[in-house]
């Protein structure tokens, strides 16, 4: 009799890792994106810096529950660090300059850390938007360094691993973002589905009662900030990389706030919510833009507002069917729909 | 030989109101010692300065003989002091097994692990499996928390505290709003516990206490007012006068 058991449980503990059928065609679909859509590269590589970006929100507003308004610090950080390394040669291999430049966001994502543990999410709030406009005024300043308000200019980058030059039309710049990103992805989704990605899930759910079964709940949110600040970095300098150039805006408030939007369309804590929010937020930017040129954030902000008030937990319950078979365990418990109050807390 | 848990002259202030004053307690190795009292004498307040919820504004605490008056709570945990709440603090997404696995794991230091996957080691897994059988949770094993019936939940509730593998146990009322016909089987797990487990049970129902406790501190007010055996305490009249004469006499 408990043999059986414990292979269920075994089973099921496992279940959240494998991978379903309709993540494999997702990945497909992307993959035949390089060769299918070869004169949309450039669009497909905003969007894949921005699948990234989001991503990275994912991983600690979805699985741990901060929220921030301020992760373009880090983007935009990754983004000038990697602008800088390659403008004055100190590494002018791009995947190398894109690793130097993630850690680089993840270190100042780690002394960070410790501003954003303490409080509510009003303070989170408050305080991630504050460090990106701390950072995006001392770049301002810094205009012997980052160009200021004119950005940094002259960026030139040697082929991707000395091989794969950069042209003009972005097709190299869209295969070495889409990998980039799918690598950063299975990393990500191997993390989730580790003992420390449930223990984080546990702190984003019950935080008392996490500590009171042993996690150091502090010490989990600073390793996961750490990791989404240097996700977010990787992001920033993709951007860069890609675009040879890099202003102010990567630091602005609009672009922490459009992150959060992608994500919010895409839906958090299941990873595809920030790339699938990514492709749609820029479709619609892009088919908006090409419609109505001044007035597209109009739109956008309708929709925002739509999305708000309709209720993510509602529209998540249209295509429930298909999130369950994402999730397949979700699906015994009846989807996605209200959380009935279990907790004190 | 230390008692298990000690506190010396512990006291909580909140404000202008003394939640804890000058509170020493001594809970023997293996002990199922019963903390009683009125509501609001600051029952729920000591098992949260014993698990380092609150900070104790004086006093000390001592684990087998070590101050842990500073130590974080989720030290106090690995230090093998763990908790059941008064009110349910589950994980309202996460399955009963995933729950449970993750505080087994957490024990065995595997929290930290980001590249493992879930659900392969099979230390883990056989003490999910008997854990699970003993609280007799395999039926809704891998349902949300969040739909499970109450009972099920305040059995999985004890089944965290357990699965942390504790020398010392606080369990604040773990039958509080199980119906009668489920509260036996919460009792049995309880009583069911290992010998050398050292067990605080925080409690209204005194049948409850009566039947479990092998020793009984009566708190009044946020002060110790009378400790003993179940007998003495049954026979203190004062403890009737503030406490018990109805529950007893009637």
């Amino acid at each position: 009799m408990p043999q059986p058991l414990a292979r269920d449980i075994s089973r099921h503990l496992a279940l959240r890792a494998r991978w379903h059928p309709l993540e494999i065609a997702f990945w497909v679909a992307a993959l035949a994106s390089i060769f299918l859509l070869s004169s949309k590269h450039l669009i497909l590589t905003e969007i894949a810096v921005l699948a990234l970006f989001a991503l990275s929100l994912d991983l600690i507003l979805g699985y741990s529950g901060i929220i921030s308004l301020g992760h373009a610090a880090y983007f935009g950080f990754g983004g000038y660090v990697a602008g800088l390394l390659a403008k004055y040669n100190i590494i002018s291999e791009p995947v190398l300059a894109l690793v130097a430049s993630g850690l680089a966001a993840a270190v100042l994502g780690f002394v960070t850390s410790f501003l954003v543990l303490r409080g509510s999410d009003l303070t989170r709030l408050m305080v991630t938007l504050g460090v990106s406009l701390v950072l995006r005024e001392i770049a301002n300043q810094m205009d012997w360094l980052t160009g200021g308000a004119d950005g940094l200019q002259g960026i030139v980058l040697a082929p991707v691993l000395g091989l794969f030059a950069f042209d003009i039309a972005g097709h190299v710049a869209y295969v070495y973002c889409l990998i980039v990103l799918f690598l950063l992805f299975l990393l990500a989704r191997r993390i989730a589905n580790s003992p420390f990605g449930l223990s984080l899930r546990s702190v984003k759910g019950n935080p008392l009662r996490a500590s009171a079964i042993g996690i150091s709940v502090n010490g989990r949110l600073v390793a996961v900030y750490t990791l989404a600040a240097g996700y977010a970095g990787v992001a920033g300098a993709l951007l860069t990389q890609t675009t040879q150039f890099v202003s102010l805006d990567v630091l602005s408030l609009e672009r922490s706030a459009d992150v959060l939007l992608a994500l919010v369309i895409g839906g958090t804590g299941y990873l595809y919510g920030g790339i699938i929010g990514a492709v749609l937020f820029k479709l619609m930017q892009d088919y908006l833009a090409n419609l109505t040129p001044q007035y597209w954030q109009f739109w956008i902000g309708l929709v925002l507002v739509i999305i708000v008030l309709v209720g993510r937990e509602r529209m998540a319950s249209w295509w429930a069917p298909l999130r369950a078979r994402l999730a397949p365990d979700r699906s015994r418990a009846g989807g996605v729909q209200s959380v009935a109050p279990v907790e004190g807390s | 030989m230390p008692a298990a848990l000690e506190t010396i002259g512990l006291v909580k202030r909140f404000g202008g109101i003394t939640a804890a004053s000058d509170v020493s307690l001594q809970i023997e190795k293996g002990a199922r010692h019963a903390l009683i009292g009125p509501n609001g004498a600051g029952k729920t307040t000591v098992v949260n300065l014993l698990t380092g919820m609150l900070r104790p504004t004086a006093g000390h605490i001592l684990l087998d003989g070590q101050d842990i008056t500073d130590v974080e709570p989720y030290r106090r945990v690995h230090l093998g002091v763990a908790r059941t709440f008064q009110i349910n603090q589950l994980f309202a997404d996460l399955t009963p097994l995933e729950a449970i696995g993750l505080a087994v794991s957490e024990r065995m230091g595997g929290g930290r692990q980001w590249w493992r996957l879930v659900g392969k080691k099979t230390e883990i897994v056989d003490e999910v499996v008997s854990l699970i059988e003993q609280f007799r949770l395999s039926d809704v094993m891998c349902d949300r928390t969040a739909i499970l019936p109450y009972g099920k939940q305040r059995l999985l509730e004890i089944a965290l505290a357990i699965a942390c593998r504790p020398r010392v146990l606080l369990l604040d009322e773990p039958a509080a709003g199980v119906p009668e016909a489920e509260r036996h089987e919460i009792l049995a797990t309880v009583a069911g516990l290992h010998k050398d487990v050292t067990v605080l049970l925080i409690e209204h129902d005194m049948d409850l206490v009566f039947s479990f406790a092998d020793r009984i501190s009566v708190l009044v007010n946020g002060a110790l007012f009378v400790e003993g055996t179940p007998d003495a305490v049954a026979r203190d009249p004062r403890v009737k006068a503030v406490y018990l004469g109805e529950s007893l006499d009637g």
